[in-house]
């Protein structure tokens, strides 16, 4: 089994006449942490509607597994990559177990329902997220902290190779954004997933992530590891602002974090 | 009592309730008959019992295939729409089989094939006509819309009531008189043969509908949530548009429209039961079946010898109810 588990080739998307997505290549190696990074209206979420096949393929070809996207079934796809979605809009009020167990659709039929072991994997999954006390709580009741970290659980339950989020922090405040991150980084380096994660919190994406893509207008801007991209000031071109580097000091704290430097 | 055991109680109720009500209403209607007598022997020579045996059994087992069918097309169509006002009539289905009726009664045809009679064919026909309109106006569009659905589906429903309208306007007294009976739903049916019709036209589709359970309940997750856990969204919508509009083609073609049944029955059930639908569908189907033998048995015995039609009854007897348990439940989050 070859080491790539994701390859994206030529993407190409033009709803009506605007190109939305434009010659986007990169492969994702199996076990990797690949972050999205690019201003509003970049690309970046119809991109990952195109790996979920969402939205299909017009142009160029992305293949999962080897296999070319528009050969595996739905119901295959959701073994293989799981989506996180944010946690905004509307649910309806199932209950958050109830709602975990629907994870295991791609696994079950008719004649083969959901069994004890799919129960188990639930109340694994809510230990794992620190939400075990939330089981019988309907989904509509919680928290936009609390939804995203159920939506998490979902995804494990969904027990798939990858998990692809959408900006999986940006509406929470920043102690259940830490929260989310830490999850992430378990995902990846205990469990051994294969995260694709579009996001625009700078700092916690160059700690978590082995891959960068930058994305602006549709095209890739970079592609490479989070020291290359800070060699390169790549952010300062991708969002049109200039960063710098603000060294901190205190326990506990990341060395130094990157933010956008205030015009005089 | 945890609200999960609640639910089991009120299920296991439920479905009592609905197995005893129909059993009852067979004993309801311009004569009553008495438990006893059915036992004594002779009980079937009897004019008693062959009201009995040809008459009421064979309408309470009517009204409640047509109650459940009607209640588990409403279930269906306000899932696929997420919307709980959508009801088996809401796409004009039931105004195409109408239609169909009243050109039937306009021409006068007077035929049975395949033991049907030409009313109920010219219905099914018409109601089929428009289920395959609605979806080729629905698939005009490159991307699958609802909302498009449910447009050209009012649309069709608006286009046919007037086109109704019409045919009645344009026939004689004795016409008119037949096609507003029609209208108004009728259950009566003597013998064994109509119901047993109904009956296989029905179970194929509740198969159907129960075997794509799961996938309705996450379509009400969203189409992204559903898509992505591996539910064929589209086709599922589809699928289930067909299942269950031929479904109501079946019944309305049978028996007329019966108006209320598909609407309220599936959503008090969903107040009470909550949403998963692989319990929901055996409880609307009881429900529903209960509900219109229900309805059917007071429409009998109400101003007995005379029978009032049992569209009336479920409207006059469910609406007021299900504002009741619409007012009593403060929050409204089951659908947006």
């Amino acid at each position: 089994m070859s080491d790539v588990l994701l390859d994206v080739n030529h993407l190409g998307y033009r709803p009506a006449g605007r190109d939305v997505l434009d010659d986007v290549s990169f492969t994702v190696q199996r076990g990797d942490f690949l972050a999205i990074l690019g201003p509003n209206g970049a690309g970046k979420t119809s991109l990952i509607r195109h790996i979920h096949r969402i939205l299909p393929v017009q142009r160029g070809r992305i293949h999962l597994q080897g296999l070319p996207l528009e050969r595996i079934s739905h119901r295959r796809l959701a073994t293989i990559a799981a989506y996180v979605p944010q946690a905004k809009g509307y649910v309806p009020p199932y209950r958050v177990a109830d709602f975990l167990l629907m994870s295991r659709y791609p696994y079950q039929g008719p004649f083969r329902p959901s069994g004890a072991a799919d129960e188990r994997r639930v109340g694994e999954a809510l230990a794992v997220v620190g939400m075990t006390d939330f089981a019988h709580r309907f989904l509509d009741t919680l928290s936009g902290g609390e939804r995203q970290k159920i939506y998490i659980a979902a995804a494990m339950v969904q027990d798939t190779e990858m998990v692809v989020l959408d900006e999986p922090t940006t509406f929470l405040d920043p102690h259940h954004a830490g929260d989310i991150f830490r999850l992430l980084r378990l995902l990846n380096r205990e469990q051994g997933k294969t995260m694709l994660m579009v996001s625009h919190e700078v700092n916690p994406a160059l700690q978590l992530a082995q891959q960068v893509l930058c994305l602006q207008a549709g095209r890739v801007l970079f592609r490479g590891t989070p020291a290359q991209l800070l060699a390169r000031d790549v952010l300062s071109r991708l969002f049109a602002v200039p960063f710098g580097r603000y060294d901190l000091h205190g326990p506990g704290a990341p060395p130094h974090v990157y933010l956008p430097v205030e015009e005089p | 009592m945890s609200r999960s055991a609640r639910a089991g109680y009120l299920f296991v109720l439920l479905l009592a309730g609905s197995l005893a009500v129909p059993l009852a209403m067979t004993l309801a209607g311009s004569s009553w008959i008495s438990p006893a007598d059915i036992f004594t022997p002779g009980f079937g020579e009897s004019p008693a019992g062959k009201i009995f045996w040809q008459i009421r059994i064979p309408r309470v087992l009517t009204g409640f295939l047509v109650g459940a069918a009607l209640a588990v097309a409403g279930m269906v169509f306000q899932a696929i729409f997420r919307n709980s006002l959508a009801t088996p009539f809401t796409l004009g289905v039931s105004s195409g089989a109408s239609f169909g009726a009243a050109l039937a009664v306009k021409a006068g045809l007077v035929f049975t094939f395949l033991g049907l009679p030409g009313i109920t064919l010219c219905a099914f026909g018409t109601a089929v006509l428009a289920i395959f309109l609605i979806y080729f106006l629905t698939s005009l569009r490159r991307e699958f819309s609802t909302e498009a659905m449910l447009l050209a589906g009012v649309a069709m429903s608006f286009f046919f009531s007037a086109a109704i309208l019409v045919v009645q306007y344009l026939s004689d007294f004795a016409g008119s008189f037949q096609l507003v009976r029609w209208l108004m739903g009728n259950l009566d049916m003597v013998g064994y043969a109509r119901p047993l019709q109904l009956l296989a036209m029905i179970i194929p589709c509740l198969v159907l509908v129960w075997w794509f359970c799961p996938a309705l309940n996450l379509l009400l997750t969203g189409d992204e949530l559903a898509l992505t856990r591996g539910v064929h969204v589209r086709r599922t919508r589809y699928v289930m548009f067909f299942t269950v509009s031929l479904l109501t083609a079946a019944v309305v073609s049978f028996c007329g429209p019966i108006g209320f049944v598909g609407m309220m029955v599936p959503h008090m059930l969903r107040l009470v039961l909550g949403l998963d639908h692989r319990r929901l569908i055996w409880a609307v189907i009881f429900g529903g079946g209960a509900f219109l033998t229900a309805c059917d048995g007071l429409a009998r015995a109400v101003i007995a010898p005379v029978e009032i039609p049992v569209g009336i009854i479920t409207a006059l007897l469910g609406g007021p109810f299900f504002l009741w348990l619409l007012i009593r439940r403060r929050e409204q989050r089951f659908f947006l």
